[in-house]
């Protein structure tokens, strides 16, 4: 976690420095930077894909002059001849340029407008690696804590959940009465039969059902889970058994 | 000089069909040109000002399709103030007035008005296909006298345009008696559209091979839609936002299935993450796909789409994909012909893919001829192996996010990179440059490029050297486009013969000055040089030795146009 510390120390001192001329202050930039490094880091199981991030940045920042360089000078290093700008001061670091990136108008627009109207590509680019939630089930002494990015399916959870709960529940029944609740297909027969019901509460605040969306839409919204007691489950178990009636 | 009666050649004449062609013929002699323009139905027009539309009618009275442009490449990057120019109306009045069976209008970076919508659909009755590129200054009302006035209706294609949305039923303005449409895309109308009526004529329209949809459309009218019109073989879909879980959905994913003859897919402007799956049973016949307004598309859930989609020849998409993604369609698509890659985040200077990306299709698409690609960073080393494994190319366009960024590696310009394109890719016709570029790499491009006809040059070169190497170097240099480059009055008037060769020349935050401008104009009556600045009066421009903000400059046998803002000023 250190080494982390300091890449990202020097990957900043770099970027007061870098010329760019791009948009947006630093702050702005810095984020979408270690947005980028922790989504490639997620999606790569390979320790070379983290590696390499880190030595371009090894590699750029120690190139830099440590300390401060006058952007000025670097333009002037960029261009080997007799500078030609017109004004010097002008292009450095953070400047907006118009019409760069070239990419035009209509498609800018449309992107402005389709990212400030979806939810999950944005809620999904805050998440981090880890996402604990409390799990807590009615009539345990204390709750619990998972990681829901530890696991890949449903199946995986409730598995999971009974072995951590099975302490408290009689026997085998219950917990295989929760994993069979997770199979959508066995649910109109489980809502009659079993004692409990998993349930968790979104974003949004509403507890549902769960088991209907897939499951990495599951994980982005769900903020805790709550282990019901069938009886109290009847508030939830109605629109449960409404969405398996538009499902025949 | 005939050996044959005029109907013999009007016969072979038919036969030859390019524009350029065609162009050569007629300046074979009298007779020929005689024969050619009584005869000559498709007539493309580079630049609305180069000519004026009385003279296009009186030289071609038989025309049947035109293709007009009008604003500077550049406008599309807000680099041009509005109301400069380009303006549809003249030419359909003209049309319109000397009785020309009009059938076909393309126009792109035009102003359209709803009156020339409406002149336009009460003049030519045989009207049968109007598309519209990157154009503005209409609304739903021009599109609705268009549907409701043009009987023979088969083409209504509507892309990338700036549409003010009345919200009004221009859908419901097609009459019950039009079944004659063979292509609608109203993908970029921003407004709800009567459902009812798209259904109904979707179902009177029994020859409709392409379809592209808003956002407006939701997923149950899609499969209806679909049900309707298994024939079509392009589909943009708009909203694909919905309940996985819905009968909607199942629905669709059953009549998908039907959907064989679909080669083209476009749009998901609003997609519901994971939902893609429906479209895998479609995705082995696809040859074109065009993900890259489709923001609500992950990284991930694009490759998998993509790995279904072996027939690929063009791809469009986000960077979102990555370097992996695109080593995936690197082993998947191997006939890939055209690919663009989109910044995900043009407003900041992250891009997500990187020269890895690039090598990787190089390696697997040996058929690519046409790149455009926004990338955080680029490698001399790169281009040079992309330059040897795709040596087909004819389009290739990079952007580099950072503007003037060097190769990382190295540290050095992308001079050797770039010049390696240009000297395996014999074919090139166009070239977008980015990145830190010395003069060489203008060198390399004036040596090697000998095909090239379009040149885009950002925040490049040293001196005017760059630039006359390009303008001496490729004999065949139609545009020009030059933006913050230190190029000035010496590159602007060493040679101003050449201008006459091309069609047009676009210098903006460069060197050149007020005097060198007037100096061009004068010597060159054939040029319209016009000058402006950021939408001041053009008498702001007094002193000769002033730097002019943006120049453009094009061949003309129509003088000086009389439509011109006031903070243009034309030498």
């Amino acid at each position: 976690m250190e080494v982390v510390v300091g890449m990202k120390k020097e990957k900043m001192e770099f970027d007061e420095t870098e010329l760019r001329l791009g948009i947006g202050s630093t702050k702005a930039s810095e984020e979408v930077v270690r947005k980028r490094g922790f989504s490639e880091t997620e999606n790569h199981d390979d320790d070379d894909d983290e590696n390499t991030t880190m030595d371009l940045m090894l590699n750029l920042s120690s190139k830099e002059a440590s300390g401060e360089v006058d952007p000025n000078d670097k333009i002037k290093n960029l261009q080997k001849e007799k500078t030609l700008l017109p004004d010097p001061a002008k292009p450095p670091t953070k400047t907006q340029v118009v019409g760069w990136p070239p990419v035009r108008s209509y498609r800018k627009n449309m992107l402005a407008m389709q990212k400030s109207s979806t939810n999950f590509g944005d809620e999904s680019e805050k998440n981090n690696a880890i996402s604990f939630v409390k799990v807590s089930m009615d009539g345990a002494p204390y709750l619990r804590k998972v990681d829901l990015k530890m696991y890949k399916s449903y199946s995986q959870l409730s598995d999971s959940l009974g072995k951590m709960f099975s302490s408290f529940t009689i026997g085998n029944c219950e917990s295989q009465g929760m994993k069979d609740f997770m199979n959508e297909s066995k649910l109109m027969d489980l809502l009659n039969n079993s004692d409990y019901v998993p349930t968790y509460e979104d974003k949004d605040g509403d507890w549902m059902l769960v088991g209907d969306v897939p499951w990495e839409m599951f994980v982005e919204s769900c903020k805790r889970l709550r282990i019901m007691k069938g009886k109290e489950a009847i508030g939830i178990a109605p629109r449960a058994m409404e969405k398996c009636k538009n499902r025949r | 000089m005939n050996y044959f009666p005029d109907e013999v050649i009007e016969h072979v004449f038919d036969y030859v069909v390019s524009h350029s062609d065609r162009n050569s013929l007629s300046l074979v002699c009298k007779s020929w040109y005689r024969i050619e323009r009584f005869t000559r139905q498709r007539v493309f027009i580079g630049n609305c000002y180069s000519i004026s539309p009385e003279r296009l009618v009186e030289r071609f009275p038989d025309l049947k399709s035109l293709t007009l442009k009008g604003k500077p490449h550049f406008a599309d990057f807000s680099l041009v103030p509005h109301g400069w120019g380009g303006f549809v109306y003249p030419w359909i009045e003209a049309l319109a007035k000397s009785k020309v069976g009009l059938e076909e209008l393309r126009l792109k970076r035009m102003v359209v008005s709803d009156e020339s919508l409406e002149l336009l659909s009460r003049s030519f009755m045989n009207f049968k296909s109007l598309v519209l590129v990157s154009c503005e200054g209409f609304t739903t009302d021009g599109l609705a006298a268009v549907a409701a006035n043009c009987r023979s209706l088969r083409e209504l294609d509507l892309q990338e345009n700036e549409v003010e949305d009345h919200k009004g039923q221009w859908l419901s303005c097609f009459p019950e008696n039009c079944t004659s449409l063979v292509s609608l895309n109203f993908a970029c109308l921003k407004g709800e559209i009567n459902i009812g009526a798209l259904e109904r004529l979707v179902a009177r329209s029994p020859n409709l091979k392409s379809l592209r949809l808003n956002r407006s459309v939701p997923v149950d009218a899609l499969q209806r839609i679909l049900m309707r019109a298994p024939q079509l073989m392009d589909l943009g879909i708009g909203s694909f936002f919905h309940d996985l879980n819905s009968d909607a959905y199942a629905k669709l994913r059953t009549t998908i299935l039907k959907c064989t003859s679909i080669t083209s897919l476009s749009g998901f402007l609003e997609v519901a993450p994971f939902s893609l799956a429906a479209m895998y049973p479609i995705c082995q016949n696809l040859t074109s796909l065009n993900l890259s307004y489709a923001a609500g598309i992950q990284g991930s859930e694009l490759i998998k789409l993509i790995r279904h989609c072996g027939k690929l020849q063009r791809l469009w998409i986000m960077d979102c994909i990555g370097d992996k993604g695109l080593g995936v369609v690197a082993t998947a698509c191997k006939d890939l012909q055209e690919l663009r890659v989109f910044p995900s985040a043009p407003f900041g200077n992250q891009g997500a893919v990187t020269e890895k990306g690039l090598v990787a299709i190089s390696m697997g698409c040996r058929k690519l001829h046409s790149l455009l690609y926004f990338c955080h960073q680029m490698t001399n080393a790169a281009l040079i192996t992309v330059a040897k494994n795709c040596p087909n190319f004819i389009r290739f366009r990079l952007c580099i996010l950072d503007a003037t960024k060097p190769d990382p590696d190295t540290m050095q310009p992308l001079d050797e990179g770039f010049g390696a394109i240009v000297q395996s890719c014999k074919q090139l016709r166009r070239l977008s440059l980015s990145g830190q570029l010395t003069d060489q790499v203008f060198l390399y491009i004036g040596m090697y490029a000998e095909q090239l006809e379009m040149l885009s040059i950002a925040f490049a070169g040293e001196t005017d050297k760059g630039m006359l190497y390009v303008l001496n170097g490729c004999k065949k240099l139609r545009k020009l486009e030059i933006r913050d480059c230190p190029f000035g009055d010496t590159a602007l008037l060493t040679d101003i013969g050449k201008y006459e060769t091309m069609r047009s020349l676009w210098m903006s935050s460069c060197e050149v000055t007020v005097g060198a401008c007037k100096t061009l104009a004068k010597k060159m009556p054939s040029l319209n040089v016009e000058i402006f600045g950021e939408g001041e009066q053009a008498d702001c421009y007094v002193e000769d030795g002033q730097r002019v903000e943006k120049m453009y400059l094009y061949r003309t046998v129509a003088g000086k146009r009389e439509d011109a803002p006031e903070y243009v000023w034309t030498l």
